[in-house]
């Protein structure tokens, strides 16, 4: 028995430790369950608020894009679409594969369903196929039974009711990217777009607006359980451009099958009224993703349709540039209006020939004869007495290669050479490039924005940029009368004389575009052709008779031609490069007297400044 | 053999049923009560605020329990030590067929049915793993158990169960076998250095056991000890439970007021998350007040244990009361964060009938081992 007790003490012991180390464990537990409850709570109270109450976010619809006359460029339609709530589902591949027996789904659209599955809950819905027709959205409701989870809804989409028409300045919306969704939340909703290019881009924020949010109760699988507080967002507003569709739609027309870009400016104020470029593409495609294929296609062409070859083609402006020469040169007193140049044909300096393009020589000549004839050795002599960085001053102060407050996204400030640059490639500057610059070849690269710029500089003698932007929700934005922008400086005299050479050069006879004279009567169109070689012509070439156009497509000239009208109290200025078109006088002056023909047709109301008698009396 | 027995005792004390019943302690039943009172309650608000279908079903089945637990109570210890192998025995063999047969839930194999409901036999094998090893050491003289080879059969009574366990898989319910298990060696006398030998062998083996865990049960240890690394997915219960308690603070949201029970962030609320959701509704308060009461059932059965006079049912009465306290200790600790989840409910409670019907199992073996604590119950090897 004292075995026995020996044992019961042992466990007497031993089971007071036990109960003890039970006490000690349920009092951590007591002091756990404080730290949690008291000394944390504050946190977790946040969070569970934020737990119960969820936000949602509704989209509003995207603001419209408008022409300057309230015409819709870009607008919405509804867009109906099928949708998959995989919780509704039994079994989502089941109904996945009745939904592709009569809506067939792509394997990339199958794929990205799958992948979207995975990533989101159960009860978000998932777009399956947007843009249903008639037809699908009948096929879907007819089998309804047999897509359990599948339901139509109609939401909003993009669209562009020009088309291709205004697609370079318009721009498209395509799907947001994970990196668009992280900056605004709005954008993780189903059927949201971001504006990828041209206006669209431009206006983004104004269009999209602000997504409104619903507070709801929820539960821990997201079910509403009521409606909390409801916050309106802001409408995407619209955005009327400077652009006239109407004549956009002509201008597009007249440049028809070309490779080509022009720009229609209202040179007193630099609103852009038209900015065609063909061939062009449907914006509309970029909505929904568009195909490797087509992409591949539209890329490989060598016409490039997704450039918007007015903003971001740069091309060596050739004869165009001459204006601006001359007056570099006048300014820098190299030259006076009435200073003569004698041109037999050539220009010879240090070892080297440059030809005139007439071969036989202009005799002497003045500015305006020069300008009239396009002598392009007497601008080889103005450009070389002025020195090449006076002309690239000059060249700025037009808008040539300096960065334009354009709002258009892509547009490219094309480029001027001065000797600075030239050192900073560790090279001398020779005085043979300035002379080749005098005919706007050379390094020269401008763009057919930049060159209706400078005509519409040269044209009303005040510094206007050009700008697509007429108002915001119906505010106009600065920038729409002419006092808004500055003069330019350069003394009207010198002005008024390049103007006069650019008057000749189409309403006189001899004139390089005699083909561009305006059939308005009491009109006058004053211009300036170009063309530009895209390779260099040998000697051996021009011995043997060379004629441009007998070369294949992609080896000819670019033509180009700038204009602005009325002569007089100028108005409009337009600018257009024809690719590979060839001569300026033959391909691009007579589509510029057609646009400018439409222009001053079209609008003649508006116009302000009554025609002056002195253009009349030199009829 | 059975009538012999009757004699006997009638022979010691007033042995009738009335002297049994007489000998229950009805304090003890009342603080049961009690505890499935507040599981009544718990029940009602994790419902919404009404009976169906948890609370009403709970209080059936506890008054069920209770005549169970009484009626067990009245059983003699002695009868109860005899069929403590036997029982023993089903329990393995039970283990074994849930492996072989049963049912498939949460990614282990450990429910069996039986009359429409579906049972865990580790729950049963934990009390029978008790009498088992309280009748082994109940021959034990003090001698006998400082011979080392004496206790190798009952650590094998031990690791066989939790084997079994192991393979469900049920790690939690695992560990608490072993727990149990070393209570009852420390209870009987063996050397703590021996038991902390085998501990340290069972820390020695648990990297390498956990090469052969399920992913599921990694992820619940890698969860645990860094829950916000996956809030939607194994952390997400950690996290809300924790919400869901802090939010509560020091007095609570009030009865039935609690939004993130009621709003189902909360998951098992009914079952393994039940305490959480009376925290939220009754704060810091009511939180620590049904600690204190877990804590007075669990020290009363340790004062079962020191009041009985035969090893076997202080033995018995230990090993039961570590059990309960394993119940409350894991599943308070693991709605607190303070370690991985793991389906263990809250004693009385929880909603859950197999769980319910095996906690007053336990509970009637806990009362007869009262009922009983005079008898005399010779561990018949002395004599030898």
């Amino acid at each position: 028995m004292k075995r026995e007790s020996k044992r019961t003490g042992v466990f007497t012991r031993r089971a007071l430790l036990i109960a003890g180390g039970q006490l000690a464990a349920l009092g951590y537990l007591g002091a756990r369950l404080y730290q949690v409850q008291v000394e944390e709570g504050a946190r977790y109270s946040t969070l569970a608020e934020a737990n119960r109450i969820s936000t949602r976010l509704i989209a509003p619809p995207r603001g419209r894009l408008l022409d300057r006359f309230g015409t819709v460029i870009a607008g919405n339609r509804q867009n109906w679409r099928a949708l998959l709530i995989a919780e509704q589902a039994d079994d989502v591949g089941v109904t996945l594969d009745a939904f592709a027996r009569y809506i067939p789904l792509a394997d990339h659209e199958r794929a990205r369903i799958d992948r979207e599955l995975r990533r989101r809950r159960r009860y978000i819905p998932i777009i399956l196929r947007e843009f249903l027709t008639w037809e699908d959205m009948a096929r879907i409701e007819v089998n309804a039974p047999e897509l359990p989870g599948v339901m139509v809804d109609v939401g909003t989409t993009r669209q562009y009711p020009l088309g291709p028409q205004l697609a370079h300045v318009v721009g498209y919306v395509a799907p947001p990217n994970e990196a668009d969704a992280a900056e605004d939340t709005m954008l993780a909703l189903p059927g949201m777009r971001v504006g990828r290019a041209g206006m669209e881009r431009t206006h983004d924020a104004i269009l999209r607006g602000r997504a409104g949010a619903v507070q709801l109760e929820v539960n821990a699988v997201g079910r509403v359980i009521r409606e909390l507080d409801r916050q309106e967002g802001t409408q995407g507003r619209d955005v009327t451009l400077t652009i006239d569709a109407a004549l956009q739609t002509q201008v597009l027309g007249r440049l028809g099958e070309e490779s080509a870009s022009a720009v229609v400016m209202d040179a007193r104020n630099g609103e852009v009224l038209a900015m065609a470029t063909t061939p062009s593409f449907d914006p509309s495609l970029f909505n929904s993703g568009i195909s490797q294929a087509q992409w591949v296609e539209w890329t490989n062409n060598r016409r490039a349709p997704l450039i918007n070859k007015a903003a971001s083609g740069l091309y060596a402006p050739g004869s165009t540039y001459k204006m601006v020469v001359a007056l570099a040169g006048l300014e820098a007193k190299a030259i006076t209006v009435n200073d003569r140049v004698n041109c037999p044909g050539y220009l010879d300096y240090g070892d080297r020939r440059y030809h005139c393009w007439s071969k036989g020589g202009h005799g002497m000549m003045d500015l305006r004869g020069a300008l009239k004839n396009s002598c392009d050795v007497y601008f080889y002599e103005v450009a070389r007495r002025t020195g090449i960085d006076k002309m690239a001053a000059m060249s700025n102060r037009f808008g040539l290669g300096t960065k334009l407050a354009v709002d258009l996204p892509g547009t490219r400030q094309g480029f001027v050479p001065t000797r600075a640059w030239r050192a900073g490639q560790g090279k001398a500057w020779n005085i043979g490039d300035t002379i080749v610059c005098g005919i706007g070849q050379g390094y020269l690269q401008l763009s057919p924005l930049a060159l209706a710029t400078m005509t519409a500089r040269l044209a009303t003698g005040r510094a206007v940029d050009p700008h697509v932007t007429r108002a915001i929700a119906g505010a106009a934005v600065p920038g729409g009368r002419p006092e808004d922008w500055p003069s330019m400086g350069v003394p009207e005299r010198q002005l008024a004389a390049v103007r006069e050479g650019m008057w000749a050069v189409v309403n006189e006879q001899g004139g390089t575009a005699p083909i561009a004279k305006l059939e308005i009567p009491g009109v006058q169109m004053a211009g300036k052709t170009g063309s530009v070689q895209v390779r260099n012509v040998t000697r051996e070439q021009r011995e043997k008779g060379y004629k441009s156009e007998n070369l294949p497509w992609e080896l000819r000239p670019h033509a180009l031609f700038v204009a602005f009208a009325p002569y007089d109290a100028p108005r409009y200025a337009v600018a257009l490069v024809v690719e590979h078109g060839n001569a300026g006088s033959a391909a691009a002056a007579p589509i510029g007297r057609d646009i400018m023909t439409d222009v001053l047709t079209r609008d003649p109301a508006h116009r302000v400044e009554p025609l002056s008698p002195r253009v009349a009396g030199r009829n | 053999m059975a009538l012999m027995e009757r004699r006997l005792i009638r022979a010691e004390i007033d042995f009738g049923i009335a002297g049994k019943l007489w000998r229950i302690s009805w304090l003890y039943v009342v603080l049961l009560c009690l505890l499935a009172g507040v599981g009544y309650a718990a029940l009602y608000t994790a419902a919404g605020g009404q009976a169906e279908p948890f609370a009403s079903k709970h209080i059936i089945r506890f008054g069920f329990g209770l005549v169970l637990m009484v009626g067990i109570a009245l059983i003699d210890i002695r009868l109860i030590a005899k069929l403590s192998w036997l029982t023993y025995a089903a329990g393995v063999v039970l283990l074994t067929l849930v492996l072989r047969m049963g049912h498939v839930g949460k990614g282990a194999q450990r429910w069996i049915e039986l009359g429409g409901t579906l049972w865990q036999p580790s729950e049963f094998m934990k009390i029978v793993l008790v009498l088992a090893l309280a009748h082994w050491f109940h021959r034990a003289s003090w001698e006998r158990m400082g011979n080392p080879l004496f206790l190798i059969p009952p650590i094998l009574t031990v690791l066989l169960p939790v084997g079994l366990i192991l393979k469900e898989p049920n790690l939690g319910t695992a560990v608490i076998c072993a727990v149990i298990g070393g209570a009852v060696f420390l209870g009987a006398g063996v050397r703590w250095w021996k038991v902390a030998l085998v501990v340290a062998a069972i820390g020695i083996a648990a990297p390498i056991a956990y090469d052969h865990l399920h992913d599921y049960q990694r992820a619940r240890i890698m969860t645990f000890m860094d829950p916000e690394s996956d809030p939607l997915g194994a952390g997400y219960n950690i996290i809300q439970s924790r919400i869901a308690l802090g939010s509560g603070g020091m007095w609570g949201k009030g009865f039935l007021q609690g939004t993130q029970g009621h709003l189902n962030f909360l998951p098992e609320k009914q079952t393994d998350f039940i305490f959480t959701m009376l925290a939220e509704e009754f704060g810091f308060v009511g939180g620590i007040g049904l600690i204190g009461l877990l804590a007075v059932i669990i020290i009363g059965g340790m004062l079962i244990a020191l009041r009985c006079r035969h090893q076997y049912g202080r033995l018995v009465a230990l090993g039961l009361s570590m059990n309960f306290f394993m119940y409350v200790f894991v599943n308070i600790a693991m709605v607190t964060g303070s370690i991985p989840v793991g389906g263990v409910p809250l004693p009385l409670v929880s909603h859950g009938g197999s769980a319910m019907i095996m906690v007053m199992i336990g509970m009637g073996l806990l009362m007869s081992v009262h009922v009983h604590r005079d008898v005399e119950f010779p561990d018949g090897r002395e004599d030898l």
